[in-house]
C-alpha cells in the first residue's frame, strides 16, 4: 500500500472520492431517518394538542397535513382556565425553584469543606458521599413518609421540596467538589497569608470562580427536580401536586382523553426546553461532571 | 489536587514549625468543615443514610410492622407472582436497555462527525432528555395506541400492509333483505341457485357505510355480456346515501366495491376459478368448462374485520414499547456523552493509521473504539443504574390492564406499600433488593474515584 505513493494516492483518490461521496450521502440519509424518528412523537403531541376532543376521539393527528382546518388552541384556552390544572402548573415552579436554590446552596458549602478544608476523616466521608449517589431515592419512600406523617410534613410542598434537596446534594457535593478543587492553590494561600476566614475565601474567590460549575449543577437539579413524578406522587396530595402528577391522574382517570393530555404535557414541557436550549452546554457539562471518566 | 494541599500553608505558619499541640489545627479545621457541612450532613443523614438502616429494619416485620417475620419478605418477594415478574422484568430492561442506548450512541456519536448539521442532529437527539418521562409516557402511549385511526405506529402498520396485499375488506356487508342471495354459517355470501356458465350474476350488498368505501371505488355498472365460457356480474352497494334508487338494480350514483374476491365453485364445493372485482364492481371470470352450473360465491375472507395492527400496548409486547421510550430518551445522553469523549481525543493516532492504509471501519475497530473504552464504561454503568430505578415510564404507558404485566421492582414496591396492597414490610425488601443491585455499582463508582486520584 505505501510503496508507490503517488500513484496509488492519485487512484485511491478519485475511487475515494467517489466512495466518499456515496459514503457521506448513505450516512446522512441514515441520520434524517433517525432524525425524524425522534421528532415524529414530539410533533404527533403538539399537533393533538392543537385538535379538538372529537377530531382526537376519531382520528389521529397525522389527518391534518390534509385537512388543517381542525387546528385550534381550545385546549390551551381549556387548560388555562382549568385551576386545577393551573394550581399544579404553580406548584411545579413553587416545588422546583426554592429545591434548586437550596442545593446550590447547601451544595456549594460542604463542596468548599470538602475541597479545602482539610480535617480529620475527610477522605471516608467523601467515599460515603460517592457511595449514596447511586442510592435509589425508592429506599427512602417508605422511611419518609412515615416520618413526614409523624411531624405534619406529609401532603406539603416543604416536604418534597426537602426530600429532593437531600438526593440532590451526593451529585451537588461530587461535581462542585471536583470543580472547587480546580481553583489555583495560590489564590487561597495568598488570601489565608493575607488572614482572610473560610467564609470570605469562600463568597470571595471560589464562588465567583465556580459560577459555571454551579450554574451546570443549577440546571440539572432544575430539569430534574422539574419532571419528577415519583416524589410528588407519593409527599403531595391533591392541592400541592405539581404538573407532572396532574397529567398522569388525568391520564388514570380518563384514559384517552388525549387533547387535554396532550397539551397539558406540552405545558409542562415549555420550560424545561426552554431552560434546556438556552444552557444546554452547562446541562452537558454536568452530565459530564456527573461521571467523569 | 493533592499537591495544592501539600504545598499549602496554615495561617499562622511558625505552628507547624514548632509542632505545639498536635491536633489543633486538625480539631479548628475539622469545626470549621462542620460548620460548613452542617446542613448537607443532616439532610443525607436524615433522608438518605437512615432510611436504609430504617428499610432494612422494616422489611424484618409483617404488613402491619408489628409482628417480627425475619427474612419471610424476602421470600415472599421470590414467590408471589406479582413482584416476580417485576423482577423479572427489571432484569429484562437491565440486559436490553443500557446496551441498546449505548450502541445506538456510539453509532449516533461516530456518524454525526461525518454530517454538515451534526449541530441539529445533537439538540434533536438530546431533546428527550429535557422533558419529563410523565411527557414522554403520553407520547408514546398515544403513538402506540391500539386503533389505526388514532395509533400512529399502527396506522403506518396498516398502511404498509394494504399496499402490499391490496384484497379489500367489507366487514358487514350483507345482501339486501329482497336479494336472491344467502349467506353461508361461516359468512360466505352465495348465490341462491347454481349459475350457467355464460350468464350474469350480480351481487347487491347492504350494510356498508359509502364513507368507509376505498377511494378507488366508482360507480357501479353493468357488467358485460359473458362470453360463452365466462360468468359476469357486478359487486356494488345497493345504497343511494340520502335515499332513493331502485333496490336490486345499478345506477342512481350507487358504488361498485372494488377487491372483492368473487369465486366459481363445482357441486362438491371445490373453487374452480376466481376474479376480483374492478373499480366499478365488474368482475369476470372464464370458466375452465363451457358449460355448466356453479355456485358463484363471495368467500367470507371479504368481510372480515381486515387488519388493525398489532396490540402494542397488550400484555406480551407492552415492555418493549416501554424500553423503546426509554431508548427515546437515553440515547441522546449515550450519544452526547460518547461525542465529547470522541472529541476530547487526540486524533493523530486515527490519521496515522489512515496514512499506512488502514480502512475507516480497521480505524474504529482498532484505534477509536479501545480509546473510548472508559467512556463507555461509565456511560454503561450510569445507564444500569437509571434502568433499575426505573419507574415513571412504566407507571404511565400502560393500560391498568396490562400494567400488572409490564411492572418492575420500583412500580411493585409503590404497589404493595402505596398503591394499595398496604404492605410496607414488602415494600421495604423490595427497597433493600433494589439497594442490593446498585451495590456493585457502587464499589464500582468508589473503586473508580480512587483511582482517579491516584494518578
Amino acid at each position: 500500500m505505501t510503496a508507490p505513493a503517488g500513484i496509488v494516492t492519485a487512484k485511491r483518490g478519485a475511487a475515494g472520492r467517489i466512495l466518499d461521496f456515496f459514503g457521506r450521502g448513505v450516512v446522512n440519509i441514515v441520520l434524517v431517518i433517525v432524525a425524524v424518528f425522534w421528532l415524529v412523537p414530539s410533533i404527533g403531541l403538539a399537533l393533538s394538542s392543537l385538535r379538538n376532543s372529537v377530531d382526537n376521539s376519531q382520528t389521529g393527528w397525522w389527518t391534518v397535513f390534509t385537512r388543517p382546518a381542525q387546528l385550534t388552541v381550545d385546549n390551551y384556552t381549556n387548560l388555562l382556565s382549568n385551576s386545577q390544572f393551573m394550581g399544579s402548573f404553580v406548584n411545579t415552579i413553587a416545588i422546583t425553584l426554592p429545591a434548586t436554590a437550596a442545593v446550590v446552596i447547601i451544595g456549594s458549602l460542604a463542596g468548599y469543606a470538602f475541597a479545602w478544608i482539610r480535617f480529620p476523616g475527610r477522605d471516608w466521608l467523601l467515599v460515603a458521599v460517592i457511595v449514596l449517589l447511586a442510592v435509589p431515592l425508592q429506599v427512602s419512600l417508605i422511611p419518609i413518609a412515615k416520618l413526614y406523617g409523624s411531624i405534619g410534613l406529609f401532603g406539603s410542598i416543604l416536604g418534597v421540596i426537602i426530600f429532593h434537596t437531600a438526593y440532590g446534594l451526593p451529585f451537588a457535593i461530587f461535581l462542585l467538589r471536583n470543580f472547587f478543587t480546580q481553583v489555583p492553590g495560590e489564590l487561597l494561600e495568598a488570601a489565608r497569608l493575607d488572614g482572610a476566614s473560610e467564609w470570605r475565601i469562600f463568597s470571595r474567590i471560589i464562588l465567583p470562580l465556580g459560577m459555571p460549575a454551579i450554574a451546570s449543577l443549577a440546571i440539572f437539579q432544575f430539569l430534574w427536580v422539574w419532571n419528577d413524578m415519583l416524589v410528588a406522587l407519593i409527599f403531595t396530595n391533591a392541592t400541592s401536586q405539581p404538573i407532572t402528577v396532574a397529567i398522569q391522574s388525568q391520564l388514570r382517570q380518563f384514559g384517552a382523553n388525549i387533547d387535554i393530555l396532550s397539551a397539558g404535557a406540552f405545558l409542562s414541557m415549555i420550560i424545561p426546553l426552554i431552560v434546556f436550549f438556552a444552557f444546554q452546554r452547562y446541562f452537558v457539562s454536568a452530565l459530564l461532571a456527573g461521571s467523569t471518566k | 489536587m493533592s499537591t495544592s494541599h501539600t504545598v499549602r500553608v496554615t495561617p499562622r505558619g511558625g505552628e507547624s514549625a514548632k509542632r505545639p499541640p498536635h491536633h489543633a489545627p486538625g480539631r479548628r479545621r475539622l469545626i470549621t468543615a462542620l460548620i460548613f457541612m452542617a446542613p448537607a450532613l443532616v439532610l443525607l443523614g436524615v433522608l438518605v443514610a437512615y432510611p436504609v438502616v430504617y428499610s432494612l429494619w422494616r422489611s424484618m416485620f409483617d404488613a402491619s410492622g408489628v409482628n417480627f417475620i425475619g427474612g419471610q419478605n424476602y421470600v415472599t418477594m421470590f414467590t408471589d407472582p406479582a413482584t416476580f415478574i417485576s423482577i423479572r422484568n427489571n432484569i429484562i430492561w437491565v440486559i436490553v436497555a443500557p446496551v441498546t442506548c449505548t450502541v445506538l450512541g456510539l453509532i449516533f456519536a461516530v456518524l454525526m462527525n461525518r454530517i454538515k448539521w451534526a449541530t441539529a442532529f445533537k439538540l434533536i437527539v438530546f431533546m428527550p432528555m429535557a422533558i419529563s418521562m410523565v411527557a414522554s409516557g403520553v407520547i408514546f402511549r398515544t403513538l402506540f395506541q391500539e386503533d389505526p385511526n388514532l395509533g400512529a405506529v399502527n396506522a403506518g402498520l396498516v398502511a404498509v400492509h394494504d399496499a402490499f396485499s391490496p384484497g379489500a375488506s367489507y366487514p358487514g356487508a350483507r345482501p339486501g333483505s329482497d336479494s336472491t342471495l344467502t349467506v353461508a354459517s361461516d359468512g360466505e355470501i352465495q348465490s341462491q341457485a347454481t349459475v350457467a356458465v355464460g350468464s350474469v350474476q350480480n351481487f347487491p350488498l347492504v350494510g356498508l357505510q359509502t364513507s368507509t368505501l376505498p377511494g378507488t371505488a366508482k360507480p357501479a355498472v353493468a357488467a358485460e355480456t359473458p362470453a360463452a365460457n365466462q360468468i359476469t356480474g357486478t359487486v356494488w352497494l345497493d345504497f343511494v346515501p340520502g335515499g332513493g334508487g331502485t333496490p336490486g338494480t345499478i345506477g342512481d350514483g350507487k358504488m361498485g366495491l372494488p377487491g372483492v374476491t368473487v369465486e366459481v365453485v363445482d357441486t362438491h364445493g371445490a373453487v374452480v376459478a376466481s376474479a376480483v372485482a374492478a373499480d366499478d364492481g365488474t368482475y369476470t371470470i372464464n370458466s375452465p368448462t363451457s358449460s355448466g352450473s356453479y355456485i358463484v360465491t363471495l368467500p367470507a375472507s371479504n368481510f372480515s374485520q381486515g387488519y388493525s395492527g398489532i396490540s402494542w400496548l397488550g400484555p406480551t409486547l407492552v415492555t418493549a414499547v416501554i424500553i423503546l421510550s426509554y431508548v427515546w430518551i437515553w440515547a441522546g445522553f449515550s450519544m452526547v456523552m460518547i461525542a465529547s469523549g470522541l472529541s476530547a481525543m487526540d486524533i493523530s493516532l486515527q490519521e496515522a493509521a489512515r496514512v499506512d492504509g488502514a480502512n475507516e471501519w480497521q480505524v474504529f475497530r482498532r484505534i477509536t473504539a479501545p480509546l473510548l473504552m472508559p467512556v463507555l464504561i461509565v456511560v454503561f454503568i450510569t445507564l444500569i443504574i437509571n434502568v433499575l430505578k426505573i419507574f415513571d415510564l412504566v407507571y404511565v404507558i400502560p393500560p391498568g390492564s396490562s400494567l400488572p404485566d409490564a411492572t418492575v421492582i420500583a412500580v411493585q414496591l409503590w404497589t404493595v406499600s402505596f398503591g394499595g396492597g398496604n404492605d410496607q414490610g414488602l415494600g421495604s425488601a423490595l427497597a433493600i433488593l433494589l439497594l442490593v443491585l446498585v451495590l456493585p455499582f457502587m464499589i464500582i463508582n468508589v473503586r473508580r474515584f480512587k483511582m482517579e486520584r491516584e494518578q
